[in-house]
C-alpha cells in the first residue's frame, strides 16, 4: 500500500473512530462507577443526532443567515438535552436498579427498544441528514495528492476537545475527585461527606451527554434513523471492554485500534468478514486479558 | 380445594392445567392456522426452559440464546432445504452462483447425522466457549456482552455468506421431511403434537435437574460463587454444564421451529432476537419452568395480536414490559402467583389457628 493510500484509508477509519469513541467514553464513566450496563445509550446518540437535525431545520428556516454556525449550537443543544434526559433516566429509573445488573441490562433494552419506537413515530421510519455546513465541505491538501476532507478534520479535533476536557473534569476538578472517590468506595465516600445519589446522577448525566455530542457528529457523516443507535451499541461496548473498563486512554485507544482494524480490513476482505474478524479478536483477547488491555492494576 | 392446597400443589396443578390446555383445549378451539401458530410459540419455549436453568438458576444471562437456537435451525433446515431440492442444489446457492454443494453440505443428506448435528455442535461450541470463559472468571454483564457479541458475529456471517447460508433472506421453502408432507394441515397438526411432547419432555428432564444435587449446586454458586469454589466444587464446570444444557434446549427449538414454520432467517439469531427470549422467561418468571412456557405462549400471542394489529405498538409494548417486569416483577408471573397464594395461605392459616385458639378459650391474639 503507497503511503498516500494508506494515509486516505487512515482517514477514513477517522468516523467510525470519533463516534466509537464518544459513544464509548460515556458508557465506560457510567459503567466505571456504578456498574451500570446501559443498553439504551445508542437511543441517547440517536437523541442527539434529531436534536442536531431538529436545529438545523430551525435555522434553516428562520436563520438562514446563520446556518454557517448552527452546527455549534446543535452541538450544544444536543448535549443539554441528552443530559437531561440522563438526569431524569437516573432519577426515576436506573437508580432502583444499581443492586441488579443484569436486570439493568435488560430494562434499559427495554428503554431502548421504546425510544426507537417513540423516533420511529415522531420522524419517520426514513433517514432524516442534515445540510452540509458550507465551511467544511472542501477538503485540506496538506502535499499534493492527499486530500483529507475538512469535516473529518473538525470531528477528530471535537473528538479529541470532548476526551481532554472530560479527562480535565475527572482528574483535576472537584468533581472528578467525587466521582473518582466514589467509584473506588461508595461507603466511605458517602461517610466522608460526598452526596453519592447526586454524583451517581451527574455522572450518569454526563455519560448521557457525551452520547449526544456523538450523535451530533454522527449527522456530519452519516444520515439518522430510528435504528441508528442499535448499530453502535454493540460496538461501543465491545470498545469498553477491550480497553479496559476503568480506563478512559485505554478506551480512547481501543476505540482507535478497533475503528482503524475495522476500515483497513473491510478494505482487504468484505465488510461482512472485516466484522467477523474483529469480534472475534477481541474475544480471543478478552480471553487473555479479561480486564481488557490497558487495564488498570486495581487492588 | 383450600387455597392451602392449591399453594401445596401449585407446581403439578401448574403442569397438569398446561397439559390440558395444550393437549386438549387448544387443538379443539383453534384452526390449522392458529395452531401452528402456537407451535412456533412453543419452539420458543423450548430455548426458554434452557434459559431458566441458565439464568433463573445458574445466575448467568446468556443474550445469546439465539446462536444455538439458530445452529440447531440452520442444521435442520440444511436437511430439509437438500430434500426440498433434490437432485439439484438448493435454490439460493444457484441465485448466488455457487456451483457445487460447499463439502460441509453434503453430510446434511443424512437425517441420522443432521439428528446428531443438532444435538451435538450446538452444545459443544457452547461447553467449549463457557467453559473457557468461566474458567477465566468472567462473568456477569461480560458474559451477557460477549455472548451478544457472539450472537451479531453469527448474524453478520449468516448474512454475508449469501451463497452457503442463503443471506438475509435465510433458508426456506421446505416441502417434505424424509418423504412426509410437513406443510399440509394434517402434516402441520401431528407435528403440533409431536412439539408438545417434546415440550414436555424437555419440560421433565429440567425439573428433574433442578431437583437434583445439581439444582442445589446451581443455586449456590448462583448466589455465592467464592464459597462453593472454595468447597472444592469446580464451578466452572458446573455452571458450562447448564449453559449447554440450555444451548442444547435451544437448537431443539431451532430445529422444531425449521420445521414447523418453515424458514430459518439471521433474525432470529441475532442480538434483538436472543434479548426477546429472555423476556419471555422474565414474564413467565426466571425460576419457574411452566413459567417459562407460559411466559413464551403469552408473550407470543401478544406478539402476534398486536404485529397483526397495530405493527407500531409492538415495541412500546415489549419495551414496557421488560421494563416493567424487571423493575416491579422481577420473578414474573410466577412469582406473583406464589406470593398470592402464600398470602393467602398464611391468612387461612391464621384463621384457622384463631379459631382453635377461641375454642380453646384462650385469647384471640394472633401472633404476628
Amino acid at each position: 500500500m503507497s503511503l498516500d493510500i494508506f494515509l486516505m484509508q487512515l482517514f477514513g477509519g477517522i468516523s467510525l473512530f470519533t463516534i466509537l469513541v464518544l459513544m464509548a467514553l460515556g458508557l465506560a464513566i457510567v459503567f466505571g462507577l456504578m456498574g451500570v450496563i446501559n443498553m439504551a445509550h445508542g437511543e441517547l446518540m440517536a437523541l442527539g443526532a434529531y436534536v442536531t437535525y431538529l436545529v438545523a431545520w430551525v435555522f434553516e428556516h428562520y436563520l438562514p443567515g446563520l446556518m454557517g454556525i448552527y452546527l455549534f449550537f446543535a452541538i450544544a443543544a444536543a448535549f443539554i438535552v441528552t443530559f437531561a434526559f440522563g438526569w431524569v433516566l437516573e432519577r426515576v429509573f436506573i437508580r432502583f436498579l444499581y443492586k441488579r445488573p443484569l436486570d439493568t441490562l435488560l430494562a434499559t433494552w427495554g428503554l431502548s427498544l421504546v425510544l426507537q419506537q417513540t423516533y420511529r413515530s415522531a420522524f419517520g421510519a426514513q433517514e432524516v441528514s442534515v445540510p452540509m455546513t458550507a465551511w467544511l465541505s472542501g477538503a485540506w491538501e496538506p502535499v499534493p495528492g492527499i486530500q483529507l476532507p475538512l469535516n473529518r478534520l473538525f470531528i477528530v479535533a471535537l473528538t479529541i476537545l470532548v476526551s481532554v476536557m472530560l479527562y480535565y473534569m475527572l482528574f483535576k476538578t472537584r468533581w472528578g475527585l467525587r466521582i473518582r472517590a466514589v467509584t473506588q468506595n461508595r461507603q466511605m465516600s458517602g461517610a466522608a461527606g460526598i452526596n453519592t445519589d447526586r454524583v451517581d446522577a451527574t455522572t450518569f448525566a454526563v455519560g448521557s451527554g457525551l452520547a449526544g455530542i456523538a450523535g451530533s457528529v454522527f449527522t456530519m457523516v452519516g444520515s439518522t434513523n430510528p435504528l441508528t443507535g442499535q448499530i453502535y451499541i454493540v460496538d461501543s461496548f465491545i470498545v469498553v471492554v477491550f480497553g479496559g473498563v476503568q480506563s478512559l486512554l485505554g478506551t480512547f485507544l481501543s476505540g482507535f485500534v478497533i475503528a482503524q482494524t475495522q476500515t483497513t480490513l473491510e478494505f482487504i476482505l468484505s465488510g461482512s468478514m472485516a466484522r467477523v474478524t474483529i469480534l472475534l479478536f477481541v474475544i480471543v483477547v478478552l480471553y487473555f486479558r479479561p480486564n481488557g488491555l490497558f487495564a488498570a492494576k486495581v487492588r | 380445594m383450600s387455597i392451602r392446597g392449591i399453594a401445596k400443589h401449585a407446581e403439578v396443578l401448574g403442569y397438569v392445567g398446561l397439559a390440558v390446555v395444550l393437549l386438549a383445549v387448544l387443538p379443539a378451539v383453534l384452526d390449522e392456522f392458529r395452531l401452528n401458530l402456537v407451535s412456533k410459540y412453543l419452539c420458543f419455549a423450548l430455548v426458554g426452559v434452557g434459559i431458566v436453568l441458565v439464568w433463573g438458576y445458574a445466575g448467568i444471562l446468556s443474550l445469546g440464546q439465539g446462536i444455538f437456537f439458530g445452529l440447531g435451525g440452520y442444521l435442520m433446515a440444511m436437511f430439509l432445504k437438500l430434500e426440498a431440492s433434490a437432485p439439484e442444489l438448493p435454490d439460493f446457492m444457484v441465485w448466488s452462483s455457487t456451483e457445487v454443494l460447499p463439502w460441509w453440505w453434503e453430510p446434511y443428506h443424512s437425517l441420522t447425522v443432521t439428528l446428531v448435528s443438532i444435538v451435538v455442535l450446538p452444545s459443544l461450541l457452547a461447553f467449549v466457549l463457557a467453559y473457557a470463559v468461566f474458567r477465566r472468571r468472567i462473568g456477569g454483564v461480560y458474559f451477557a456482552i460477549v455472548t451478544l457479541a457472539l450472537a451479531l458475529t453469527l448474524t453478520v456471517l449468516l448474512v454475508g455468506q449469501q451463497g452457503y447460508t442463503g443471506g438475509a433472506n435465510g433458508i426456506t421453502d421446505f416441502k417434505t421431511l424424509l418423504g412426509w408432507n410437513i406443510i399440509s394441515d394434517a402434516g402441520l397438526v401431528n407435528l403440533y403434537f409431536l412439539q408438545v411432547v417434546l415440550l414436555f419432555v424437555v419440560m421433565a428432564a429440567a425439573r428433574f435437574m433442578v431437583r437434583s444435587r445439581l439444582g442445589k449446586i446451581l443455586i449456590a454458586v448462583r448466589d455465592s460463587e467464592d464459597r462453593v469454589r472454595f468447597s472444592g466444587y469446580d464451578t466452572a464446570m458446573f455452571k458450562a454444564f447448564a449453559f449447554t444444557i440450555g444451548a442444547f434446549f435451544a437448537s431443539l427449538g431451532g430445529a422444531m421451529y425449521s420445521i414447523q414454520v418453515g424458514l430459518i432467517t439471521p433474525t432470529l439469531v441475532g442480538a434483538v432476537a436472543s434479548i426477546e427470549m429472555v423476556i419471555y422467561v422474565a414474564v413467565g418468571g426466571r425460576l419457574s419452568i411452566v413459567g417459562a412456557v407460559i411466559g413464551a405462549l403469552l408473550v407470543g400471542w401478544a406478539k402476534s395480536l398486536i404485529s397483526e394489529n397495530f405493527p407500531a405498538v409492538w415495541l412500546f409494548f415489549i419495551g414496557a414490559l421488560f421494563i416493567i417486569i424487571t423493575m416491579f416483577l422481577p420473578s414474573g408471573l410466577a412469582g406473583l402467583l406464589a406470593g398470592i397464594l402464600n398470602n393467602g395461605a398464611e391468612a387461612s392459616g391464621d384463621n384457622a389457628r384463631a379459631a382453635s385458639n377461641t375454642a380453646a378459650g384462650a385469647r384471640a391474639e394472633t401472633p404476628r
